[in-house]
């Protein structure tokens, strides 16, 4: 160890930051729901992306019952198949995924992590959840709209989405959504000013850069990307917004509908798929950075054992959050495109292979020779590890034009998807719940039912996508309601389908218990104490758990190191708090 | 896509110099100890709401590269006719021009405390934008009149979507005005004002240039500058 000041005995000056004012509440409801400390918004949005969240599970339920048995539920129509698909993709993807990691866990853990007192725009920080809180309500109110929501697929390609024969495509079904996703996105562009403003200017003495915890790193680069990534959502919804209420053609061809032809003409379905997928593509990856920055935190945690390579992770961050605006136009191989042009593209996708590799073996090696805790996150952190290498490979292929081409419209790219940015990403936030529920709440989740909901949905979730890559190669094709008598199925595709529906409503059940334990161990978990894990990050370092408004007390801590002081030889620990003087750490050396 | 494309590189370069001062070389395991050693990787004395409104201005420029993307790949389309330029938008980008100069009268006058040449600069810009506004909703008026309606052709569909998308923005951006002009009339807030004058005039010679931008995209002589950046990326 290299202490870099000068005198290392000598007291720290006092921090020079100048105190935040913060906003102090006055009343119930200014300090519990129009709320400005980052807190209780982080908890506000967690609360709605997971309500949203179980209204997408029990969709899914829905679209499995009539792949595994169909024909045997009248009520799920074709057109209802399609609606439960679109709301089933667009709310795990954009409502649940994005405004939990980012509204969520952004909100609560970057002034924590960075030793901040608050988010440095507490008001448009509160308008941000409201906003978001109303676009949801307007995903929802398409259930209830005349013609029920659009059905034309998460991605909402036109010129379906607005025609006739789409499920809300002539009624208010697709207008709902595109300005849900408007909505979404301006609430988001608050938040995200917040974040990344925070983490720039809000960090406390001696926080530089590279001492940030990785999980601070990952949100902060999903933020920066999301904030550039999310405008061409908002162009593309607006464009698309005006050719189905005004008449435009954007993106509408000329067509003949019914023998009538439509009043647009000579507009570009290309254009929006350009544009839908320069938000797409980031998008992967605005989930997927704040889980790799979390899951790097909860192996070194429970492995108390420094994280390996913590430069390496951090370039490899911001490469991977840079290159993903150079790769779209790969979910558009099969859109007729110059075959230079794939080719250049999947150049791009699988240079990508490579930071990503480096933060995959760096987390092996950080597992290595580590004195490995199996506790419920641990095991989260552990299973997302393979399942992200397992969709990580199946993208290799995917990225590759000769293979995409024959396997675009199969159930293998559901299954590679639902592997890489749903199964993974998922797996972490239960994992960060299971971490930082006990500073959120004061409280541990239930340890049995946190083992029992690890193991259902871990297992269950390999028996319902795996098979489905076999699905997929034998050309089973996806978008379709039912299979019916296609002479290229054995009868065994049949019954891996139905085989795969029973494990999806087990697992679904594994979250009911989830959802359980949030709640009975609010008031009846094990006290946890304010450092449970016996982590070294800020968060852990608070006066009060739960934290209270301001976070820190009377003053802000001083950071003297990095975030992965774990099992350093010699010291009184096993774990060094980031604010833990050079000096107490000596004293404790010496007493060795 | 070449235009965001472009945009977003000089965001990246922009980015990569900032990482670039922050040590990113160092090895955090090696060292402890506070941080009067490497002084220049604290957070910056630079206030808060200016870094913000750089962050946003960096997603507002994103918003209009991407619709200026979206025009010229629609643009290649055989149904695409131009729209001819209305020499009102001439005059309108006249006024824009002064709105900004009074903005910065008022930043210069906060800046030496003389706080009338604040209010007067302050109530200048502010009238001068709707003047603006008012200018773009007569051009609007001059175009439904010669028949250049918005769902008739795609260059119309862009020119109206793009200068209402344009107009907005000023419309949020005078939302801030009155309240930093309200700021003007309070002397006890008097240590607020000149940040607040300063991000208004940040804003609005950042709307300005858009707003140039926009009118070169829309009046078709951006198009060389088009085919060059598509030479770079090619």
């Amino acid at each position: 160890m290299v202490d870099v000041t000068p005198d290392a005995a000598s007291p720290v000056p006092p921090a020079e930051v100048a105190e935040v004012e913060l906003y102090h509440p006055h009343s119930w409801w200014t300090k519990y729901v129009f709320s400005q400390d980052a807190k209780v918004i982080a908890i506000q949005y967690s609360a709605t992306a997971l309500g949203i969240g179980f209204v997408a599970l029990v969709l899914s339920w829905l679209i499995r019952l009539q792949l595994g048995f169909p024909g045997t539920f009248d009520f799920i129509t074709p057109e209802a198949y399609y609606q439960f698909i679109t709301m089933h993709g667009m709310i795990m993807v954009i409502y649940l995924l994005t405004a939990l990691f980012l509204g969520g866990f952004g909100n609560y853990l970057i002034p924590l992590m960075v030793g901040a007192r608050d988010m440095v725009f507490p008001y448009v920080n509160m308008l941000s959840y409201w906003i978001y809180l109303l676009a949801v309500l307007v995903l929802v109110s398409s259930f209830f709209a005349p013609g029920g929501p659009t059905g034309a697929g998460w991605t909402l390609y036109p010129p379906q989405a607005i025609m006739t024969g789409t499920p809300g495509g002539q009624d208010w079904g697709i207008v709902l959504m595109l300005s849900s996703l408007i909505l979404f996105v301006i609430g988001f562009t608050m938040g995200g000013l917040n974040y990344v403003v925070t983490v720039l200017q809000g960090r406390t003495r001696g926080m530089t850069l590279m001492r940030l915890p990785l999980t601070v790193w990952g949100i902060f680069t999903a933020t920066v990307m999301a904030l550039l990534a999310f405008p061409a959502l908002f162009v593309a919804c607006v464009m698309m917004l005006l050719d189905r209420v005004l008449g435009t053609s954007f993106f509408m061809p000329a067509i003949i509908e019914m023998g009538e032809q439509l009043q647009h003409g000579g507009g570009s379905p290309i254009l929006f798929q350009h544009l839908f997928w320069f938000f797409g593509h980031p998008e992967v990856y605005i989930v997927a950075l704040p889980a790799f920055g979390i899951v790097s935190d909860l192996i070194s945690t429970h492995a108390r054992k420094n994280i390996f390579g913590y430069r390496m992770m951090v370039w490899a961050i911001v490469v991977i959050g840079a290159l993903s605006f150079v790769v779209w136009a790969h979910h558009m191989y099969v859109s007729g495109m110059h075959p230079y042009f794939g080719f250049f593209f999947a150049t791009t996708t699988l240079i990508i292979a490579i930071p990503t590799a480096i933060k995959v073996y760096n987390w092996v090696l950080t597992l290595w020779r580590g004195d490995i805790h199996l506790t419920v996150p641990m095991l989260f952190a552990l299973a997302f590890i393979v399942t992200f290498v397992n969709g990580g490979l199946t993208g290799l292929f995917l990225g590759n034009v000769v293979v995409d081409v024959p396997l675009s419209d199969t159930m293998f790219v559901v299954a590679h998807f639902h592997m890489v940015m749903g199964v993974a990403p998922i797996i972490v936030i239960f994992g960060a719940i299971y971490h930082w529920y006990p500073k959120i709440t004061g409280r541990m989740l239930n340890e049995a039912m946190g083992q029992f909901h690890f193991w259902v949905t871990f297992l269950g979730a390999y028996l319902i996508f795996f098979p489905m890559h076999y699905l997929g190669l034998m050309g089973v094709p996806r978008r379709y309601n039912e299979l019916g008598d296609m002479a290229l199925l054995s009868e065994s595709a049949h019954q891996l389908n139905a085989f795969i529906s029973i494990m999806a409503f087990i697992v679904g059940f594994a979250q009911l218990v989830f959802l359980f334990n949030l709640i009975w161990s609010i008031r009846h978990g094990r006290e946890a104490g304010g450092n449970p894990w016996r982590a070294t990050t800020l968060e852990w370092q608070t006066p009060q758990t739960p934290p209270a408004h301001g976070n820190f007390g009377k003053e802000l801590p001083v950071v003297y190191r990095w975030a992965y002081d774990y099992s350093v030889p010699g010291a009184k620990e096993d774990f060094i708090p980031q604010n833990e003087p050079p000096s107490a750490y000596a004293a404790s050396r010496g007493a060795v | 896509m070449s235009i965001v494309l472009v945009f977003l590189a000089v965001v990246a370069a922009i980015a990569a110099w900032w990482l670039s001062q922050q040590r990113l070389m160092a090895k955090p395991w090696l060292e402890q100890g506070s941080t009067a050693a490497f002084p220049r990787t604290e957070s910056g004395s630079m206030p808060a709401a200016k870094i913000g409104l750089g962050v946003f201005l960096a997603v507002v420029g994103c918003l209009f590269a991407l619709f200026a993307s979206a025009y010229f790949m629609r643009m290649g389309f055989p149904d695409w006719r131009a729209l001819p330029v209305p020499p009102t938008l001439w005059l309108n980008t006249g006024i824009l021009v002064l709105s900004s100069v009074a903005l910065q009268c008022a930043v210069f006058a906060a800046r030496n405390g003389q706080f009338d040449m604040v209010r007067l600069g302050l109530v200048t810009g502010g009238l001068t934008a709707l003047a603006f506004l008012a200018g773009q909703l007569v051009v609007w008026r001059q175009l439904v009149a010669e028949g250049y309606f918005l769902s008739s052709n795609p260059a119309n569909s862009f020119f109206y979507l793009i200068t209402a998308m344009h107009g907005l923005h000023i419309l949020g951006g005078l939302v801030a005005l009155g309240r930093t002009t309200a700021i003007a009339w309070r002397p006890e807030q008097r240590d607020r004002l000149t940040l607040s004058v300063e991000l208004c005039a940040i804003y609005w010679h950042f709307l300005l240039l858009v707003w140039l931008a926009i009118f070169a995209v829309l009046a078709g002589w951006a198009a060389g500058f088009i085919e060059i950046c598509r030479q770079l990326l090619t």
